[in-house]
């Protein structure tokens, strides 16, 4: 819990920093049935950064990153609204543009596991190839669709819940199921600890590493179907544009080390949070469109300052306690060559 | 140590296999451009290929330092604008001579790289997220000088942009490119021939040992991401020098040019393997996948970006089995 420690400090610091220039933000409303807010918007427009998050955590914790989910989004959201557009069905939509993702995200598995590529080259090129082939789908236009079923997924709600945020639950609930109270948590930080090692010891490290880039696209998927839906057209050009540096960034605030070896679920949802929080606080305390990056650099920068014990040590001058000893840098043994 | 054995008992060491495979490949892919393109197998079209990409040859050679050391630095595509913006700014707008504007970008270009250094050594950060960071910031102070593209219009750099240097039989380059060879050859030097090359190669073999060794591993790790905040920086004077505006929209997505070229270069991002010249050949390739895909010239934009993603996994798909092969 600890290391969770300094990730909802300061989620709860953003938070407060929002009451104080909107004193209403704390308050739920339930109207005509559904739950209104400030947080249950941020949970809401959170939703596919959460789920894409998820999904990158799992590959980081491999050891690799995935460059490629932010195309994914824009290849789920373009295939389905093209499939809805077409008179398809709902649920053949969904299905045929999910399916389409976890595929390409085995492929970027494939890459890494079984040819030796380096994943951020090997995902680079389906973050190239991947937003051309969206707008391939979309042929270049923005597709819009009509269809309450699908405006669901992304902006409907369900037992007065936004629909977007159940899926997160469901989602997350299933990952921690599988990662912790399963061994496959385990396997897959021995994986990310030391791919080379895991095989001799008898894991299969490459069926592990291609089941989470299949699963990382998977969330990228849905995400993307939420995107699409939320709006109810599909850009292949805009959609997900550097989700992927936002989903990093999340999985990294939340703990996780892009070394590998080692991830924490409930920091990634941490932060996504706090990246999402960030967001409702530029609009909300009125920072300029021009500076919002500028903003963003120095939160970012001060949020990692934070949770970094060195910085501590240095500012706080905590001498009265011995300083625990400087984890020794984790080293890459190489077993073959 | 594995070589790769040719005929008659001379033996490659097995570091340089990737880089000779990088140049092969690069010599097949001209020779193919060439039978299948009328006119494309003349020098000068690898002279346009130095021309079109002298910035991202300086920037990736600050890269090429970086990701030796085992870091990465998202921030230089930023840093490009950001140099742009700022020279195109003072220079039109208080009307600053070069001689003052330039030396001034530079030295925010290595201050802002030497401040991410600092942070990551210092307060030990991931550099990913420290140069992302940066690249938001550098971003958000373009967006802060100005939203507009600001055009260049100072004589000396209007006349940089069109001097045209001649070499024999009709070819030419730009003084853009000789800034560029220069950068490489004072990198390769400092890389091979200087006490900080051996420290860079040794923190990114391994950070421990070379720590234990006594090698100044906080100055070294400091030292590549200034090194890389000046080469983006000069980047980004060369790059005005081609577009002669400032924008903050120059050089969006160039990290990733930048990443590629030093990796398909051979350097491997966990670090202490590489060479310059690989890199120089990386950003060769890359350019002339864009010259193969002007060539074809019917491409509608997706489809050029589907090709390019294709024409990369061939490459280090092929760069890959080659490797491979003599590693075994």
């Amino acid at each position: 819990m600890r290391r969770l420690l300094w990730p909802i400090l300061v989620l709860a610091a953003l938070l407060l920093v929002n009451l104080i220039f909107t004193p209403g933000f704390f308050s739920i409303q339930l109207r005509e049935g559904h739950l209104y807010g400030s947080l249950i918007d941020i949970l809401r427009f959170g939703a596919p950064l959460i789920l894409v998050s998820l999904g990158m955590t799992l590959v980081i914790a491999t050891g690799g990153i995935d460059l490629s989910v932010g195309s994914i989004v824009a290849i789920s959201g373009a295939l389905a609204c093209l499939q809805i557009s077409q008179d398809q069905g709902l649920f053949a939509a969904v299905a045929l543009a999910l399916g389409l993702c976890t595929l390409l995200g085995a492929w970027n598995g494939f890459l890494v596991a079984a040819v030796g590529i380096q994943p951020i080259i090997a995902t680079l090129i389906l973050m190239v190839a991947g937003r051309g082939l969206a707008q391939l789908i979309t042929d270049g236009q923005i597709i819009t669709v009509n269809d309450p079923a699908f405006k669901l997924i992304g902006g409907g709600y369900l037992l007065t819940v936004p629909f977007g945020i159940l899926i997160v639950i469901a989602v997350l609930a299933i990952t921690v199921f599988l990662t912790r109270r399963l061994a496959l948590g385990m396997l897959i930080e021995s994986v990310g600890g030391n791919a080379e090692a895991s095989r001799l010891a008898g894991i299969r490290a490459r069926g592990i590493i291609v089941m989470v880039y299949a699963f990382a696209a998977l969330c990228a998927g849905v995400a993307g179907l939420m995107i699409s839906s939320n709006v109810s057209s599909a850009d292949g050009n805009n959609a997900g544009l550097w989700i992927e540096l936002d989903a990093i960034l999340a999985v990294v605030i939340g703990g996780t080390s892009l070394a590998g070896g080692r991830f924490s679920l409930g920091g990634t949802v941490i932060g996504a949070l706090i990246i999402q929080t960030l967001t409702t606080t530029i609009y909300s305390i009125g920072v300029p469109p021009e500076t919002t990056l500028l903003f963003k650099a120095l939160v970012v920068t001060a949020v990692c300052l934070i949770q970094s014990q060195a910085f501590r040590d240095k500012v706080f001058h905590r001498r009265g306690r011995a300083a625990p000893p400087r984890p020794v840098t984790e080293e890459k043994v190489r077993v073959s060559t | 140590m594995t070589t790769l054995s040719l005929g008659g008992g001379r033996t490659i060491p097995a570091k340089y296999v990737p880089v000779l495979v990088t140049a092969c490949l690069f010599v097949a892919m001209f020779v193919a451009g060439g039978i299948r393109y009328e006119g494309f197998a003349t020098g000068q079209i690898v002279l346009n290929v130095f021309i079109d990409n002298a910035f991202l040859l300086i920037v990736a050679v600050g890269m090429t330092f970086v990701i030796l050391t085992g870091g990465i630095d998202l921030s230089v595509g930023s840093v490009v604008a950001l140099s742009t913006m700022i020279a195109a700014s003072l220079m039109t707008g208080p009307g600053w001579p070069p001689y003052v504007v330039v030396p001034l970008v530079l030295l925010v270009g290595s201050a802002l790289g030497l401040v991410m250094g600092y942070l990551i050594h210092a307060f030990d950060i991931q550099p990913f997220i420290v140069t992302l960071a940066g690249m938001f910031l550098a971003r958000g102070l373009c967006y802060t000088i100005g939203t507009e593209s600001i055009p260049i219009t100072d004589p000396t750099f209007t006349a940089f942009a069109q001097t045209r240097i001649d070499l024999i039989a009709d070819m030419w380059i730009s003084p853009s490119v000789i800034i560029a060879a220069v950068v490489v050859l004072v990198a390769a030097y400092v890389l091979h021939y200087t006490r900080l090359g051996r420290a860079v190669y040794a923190t990114g073999g391994s950070e421990q040992s070379a720590l234990l060794m006594g090698l100044p591993v906080g100055r070294t790790k400091v030292a590549v991401y200034t090194i890389s905040g000046f080469c983006s920086a000069l980047g980004g004077v060369v790059l005005s020098f081609y577009m002669l505006s400032g924008y903050g929209l120059h050089a969006v997505g160039m990290e990733l040019d930048a990443i590629a070229a030093v990796v398909i270069g051979g350097t491997l991002l966990t670090g202490g393997t590489g060479f310059l010249l690989g890199t120089v050949l990386g950003v060769l390739v890359l350019g002339l996948i864009q010259t193969v895909l002007s060539f074809e010239g019917t491409l509608s934009s997706w489809w050029t970006k589907i090709v390019i993603g294709m024409l990369l996994f061939a490459f280090i798909l092929l760069q890959r089995l080659f490797s491979a092969r003599t590693r075994s």
